[in-house]
This record gives C-alpha cells, structure tokens and sequence, in this order.
C-alpha cells in the first residue's frame, strides 16, 4: 500500500470505528461532561456573585452603625451639655436664693435687733422714769423737811437723768 | 497529589517512549537488513528509503522484531470480498509476502497498487492484470491501531465521564484534572470563538475529532506493540476525519451557506450566468478546505515519523562505509531522532488543534447568520 493510496478496507473500518465512537461518547461521555462543567462554572459563578452581594451587604451595614455611633455620640455629647447647662443654672438659682434668704434673715434679724432695742430702750426708760419716781418719793420723803437739801437732791437727780 | 501523579505516569510514558523509538527502531532495521542477507534477492542490502516506507505504510502483519533469521510479528486476519464470496484467513498464509495463497498474494511489484492484495494466475506468483482488484476489507496494521486508539478513548472517557457524576460541584481530580483543561480548550478557544451561539451542537463532534487525532498521534508515537502505527499519517484515516468534517459542515449549513455558494450575494450576474464561474469556485472552496484538512495532516505526522525513521537510517548509511563511522554517527543519529520525537510531542498536539480548529470555522462558516446578506463579501 503505497503512501497516498488509501487502501478501502482501512476507510471502511475507520468510517465504523470512528462513527461508532462519535455515537457513543456523543450519547454516553460528552452530554454528562459538558452539563458537568457548566453546572459547576454556574455555582461558582454564583458563589461568585453571592459572596460580592454579602460584602456589599457587610459595607452598608458597617456604615449604618459607624452612623448610628456617630449619632450616639453625637446625642451623648448634646445630653452631656444640657445636663451641665441646667446644674450650672441650678446652682447659680440655689446660690441666688441662699443669698436672698440670707439678706432677707439678716434684714429680720436687723429688724428684730431693732425692735428689741427699742423695747429695751422703752423698758429702761420706763425702770428710769419707776427709779426717778422712787428716788424723788425718797427724796421727797427725806428731803423735805430740810428745803435746802431737797433742792440739792433734785438737781443731782436731774444730772444723773441728763448722763442718760 | 494525585493529579501530580498521573502527571508523572503521562511522562514516564512519554520518556518511555520517546527513548525507546531509536533503540526499537534500531532493532527493526538490524531486522531489515538481516532479511536482507538471508532474502533470495541480494540487491536488497540496506535501502533506507524502502525501509521508512516499508515502516509508515500499512501492513498485514503487526512487525514487531527481527531476531536473527526470525520475524516476530502478529499476524492479522484478512478478509477478502471476490466476486460475491468472502475469504477470511490468517496473513501469516503469505509468509510475510513470499507465498501466494487461495489465488491472491501481496503486490511486490513497483506500481500504484504495491503492497495491496491482488489476485495470482492459479498456481504462479505472477499477478492476474486481467482480473479485478478483491474487494479486501482485512484487519491490517492501522485497522488495529484504529482499535487501540478506539478502546482508549472509550475507557479513558467513561472514567472520566464517571469521575464527573462522581465529584459533582467539586474541584476534578486524577485523570478527569488532566484532560479537563483540553476539554475546556476545545470548548473555549475552538469551539465558541469560532462557531458562536451554536457552539453546543458541535461540541461532541468537535470534542471526539480532537480526542482521536490528539490520542492516536501519541500512541503512534509510542514505539512498543500497541502503539506504533502511523495510524494519523495514513491518508485513509485522515480522509474519513475530513469527511466527517465535510458531512457535518455540509448537513448542518444554513439557508444562506447555501446561497453563499449557488447564487453568492453581491457579486455580477454574469459571474453566475450563463457560465457558473463563482457557484464552480465555491464549490470548489467548499471540497478543497476538506482536502487540505487530510493532507495537512496525513503530511505532518508521515513527515514527522520520516524524520525519525531517517535519521536511524543514516546510522546504517553510515556503518555501511565503516563500522566505526556508524558507531560515530549513531551518537548524533539517536540524539536527533530523541530531539525530533520530542518535537514530534508538540505536533501531536498541535495537529489535533488545527484539525478541530478549522472544522469548528468551517461549522462556523456553515451556521452563521447573516443579518444583511450582501454586506458580507
């Protein structure tokens, strides 16, 4: 058999050969292989997908609570100045009260100084005015029978008072 | 792990094989030229061009070595249809070409039919010009190397066919892992750059053509029994591969293929009428891209195991003039016959690419749509 010769019986069992095994893997070997390969390419495709979903996901949920931090922290710090505002307002009420207070009792007590004073005043006037009457009922008592020493009496009587 | 092993079983068969081929070789042309001593025609001393011929053609017999004065070689049946009746017979009856039997013999004689079998003029050696050509349907070397290559694939492919329903949604493994990367080339860088949306219809055809061609040029590369056989580089084999490719172009082409072809868009009437200048070139197109799949490569794969065959040949060229010139030229011979065979390697593969390559365009060509049909040429 020469070399471009092609001899029938080699064409004739290669046509069989190459037919049947076309027919068997195209109906046996090649449709499981390729359904195969493109299911696992679709689930890795997927995986793929799904897992750049998450992270997508993961990114927002992530920025959600940086946000809501920032928001607590921003409302801790507001709740933080009000509380400061309103002891620094308290205190400087109690302190304006405690010194209205305190005038108020030292005018009080002022007054009642005052008043008691005056009430000393009056009683001392009265014990004076009691005394002035004693002492010129004694006076006059001892003094006048002797007229001379009864006038000498009530002038230093009279002295005594002005010294008050 | 177990892809690195198969990995390296797929190697060690290749050195394997690769190193064997000159030494195999080596053995066979000793074989040769020692038939030649002991042969009745002493003008057969060494004629390498005979022996590579001899070593890329088909052949009755499986040759397997020459020791001393005996052939080792496996004798293949032979099946004969001649005028309605079917001979069936072992080719060991020719003794190895030497003998006639049951009025047919092998074709020694120089000519378009040397190495067929013909009929003999009853009782002689000489051929029956007179009466037709058997119609010989025999077993022969490349039928069995077709049968080889037929039986790998098939338990190499339900394996891995298996290793898929197996290992479903899971990373591959073992032998699936190494030819999943081919099996995803095919469908990747052939079959949808080339064929398009239709890709899938194609892909068992495309798939099988590569797997043949890719796998029977290896094992023609493996020099021990089974393989051996210059099945790619026969053109028989490589016609039916490319007939296969004409039929499936042809039964799966569209409307427009055909009217590319009949009546081409876009082109002067008077190229179509009355003479059919442009339906005779296309068609001539549509037969050529065919022809020129068979012999690219039927050439490259004969050429390829010419190279080889040739460079051990100059070894004996050589030895003939002086032994120790022949030891000389042996060194340089194996080591180019290695370098080729490695090369060879690359060819294998290259080969099954361009097959599968240019019938996936011719698919492509046969099934694409054309949206506005004369803006094409």
């Amino acid at each position: 058999m020469e070399l471009v010769n092609p001899g029938i019986g080699l064409i004739f069992w290669m046509a069989l050969s190459f037919g049947l095994l076309l027919f068997i893997l195209g109906k046996f070997v090649w449709p499981p292989i390729m359904r195969a390969l493109h299911e696992r390419e679709k689930n890795i495709e997927l995986a793929l997908h799904e897992a750049e979903k998450a992270r997508e996901e993961m990114k927002l949920l992530m920025f959600t609570n940086e946000q809501m931090m920032l928001e607590a922290k921003n409302e801790r710090d507001k709740l933080i100045g009000e509380a400061r505002k309103i002891r620094e307002s308290l205190i400087e009420e109690a302190r304006l009260k405690a010194g209205e207070e305190a005038s108020r009792m030292i005018e009080n007590a002022r007054e009642r100084i005052h008043f008691e004073k005056m009430a000393a005043i009056t009683e001392l006037k009265n014990q004076i005015a009691n005394l002035s009457i004693e002492i010129a009922e004694k006076v006059i008592r001892r003094e006048l029978s002797e007229p001379s020493r009864q006038e000498e009496i009530v002038r230093e009587s009279l002295s005594d008072i002005n010294l008050n | 792990m177990v892809l690195i092993a198969g990995m390296r079983k797929f190697y060690l068969l290749f050195f394997l094989g690769v190193f064997s081929l000159p030494l195999f070789s080596f053995a066979v042309s000793t074989g040769s030229a020692d038939t030649t001593a002991h042969g009745e025609t002493a003008e057969e001393e060494f004629n390498a061009g005979v022996m590579i011929i001899d070593h890329i053609v088909d052949s009755y017999e499986w040759h397997i070595a020459t020791l001393g004065h005996t052939h080792v070689s496996i004798p293949l049946p032979v099946i004969l249809i001649d005028g309605g009746k079917l001979h069936l017979f072992s080719s060991s009856k020719f003794h190895h070409g030497h003998d006639a039997y049951k009025g047919f013999k092998i074709e020694t004689a120089k000519g378009g039919n040397k190495g067929k079998i013909v009929k003999v003029v009853p009782g002689t050696m000489t051929t029956d010009s007179q009466a037709g050509m058997p119609v010989d349907l025999s077993i022969t070397k490349n039928v069995v190397g077709v049968f080889v290559s037929f039986i790998v694939l098939l338990l190499v492919f339900f394996s891995v066919a298996r290793s898929y329903k197996r290992t479903a949604g899971h990373a591959p493994k073992g032998l699936q892992s190494l030819l999943e990367p081919l099996i995803l080339f095919v469908r990747d860088e052939i079959a949808k750059p080339s064929i398009g949306k239709h890709y899938e219809r194609f892909m068992p055809f495309l798939l099988t053509i590569f797997f043949f061609i890719f796998f029977t040029n290896l094992i023609g590369l493996i020099p021990l029994f089974p393989g051996g056989a210059n099945v790619t580089g026969n053109i028989a084999v490589t016609m039916v591969l490319a007939l296969f490719t004409f039929f499936m172009t042809s039964f799966s082409a569209n409307k427009s293929y055909w009217l590319h072809i009949f009546n081409t868009p876009g082109v002067p009437w008077w190229l179509k009428f009355p003479i059919p200048l442009f339906p005779i070139i296309e068609i001539t197109g549509a037969v050529v891209k065919p022809f020129v799949l068979m012999i690219r490569l039927f050439a490259n794969i004969t050429a390829g195991h010419i190279i080889v065959l040739g460079f051990i040949s100059l070894i004996f060229v050589f030895a003939k003039i002086s032994p120790a010139l022949g030891y000389g030229v042996s060194v340089v011979s194996v080591f180019f016959a290695i370098f080729i065979s490695l090369l060879e390697l690359l060819v294998a593969f290259i080969q099954a690419y361009v097959f599968t390559l240019l019938s996936a365009l011719y698919f492509g060509m046969a099934t694409e749509e054309h949206a506005h049909a004369d803006g094409h040429h």
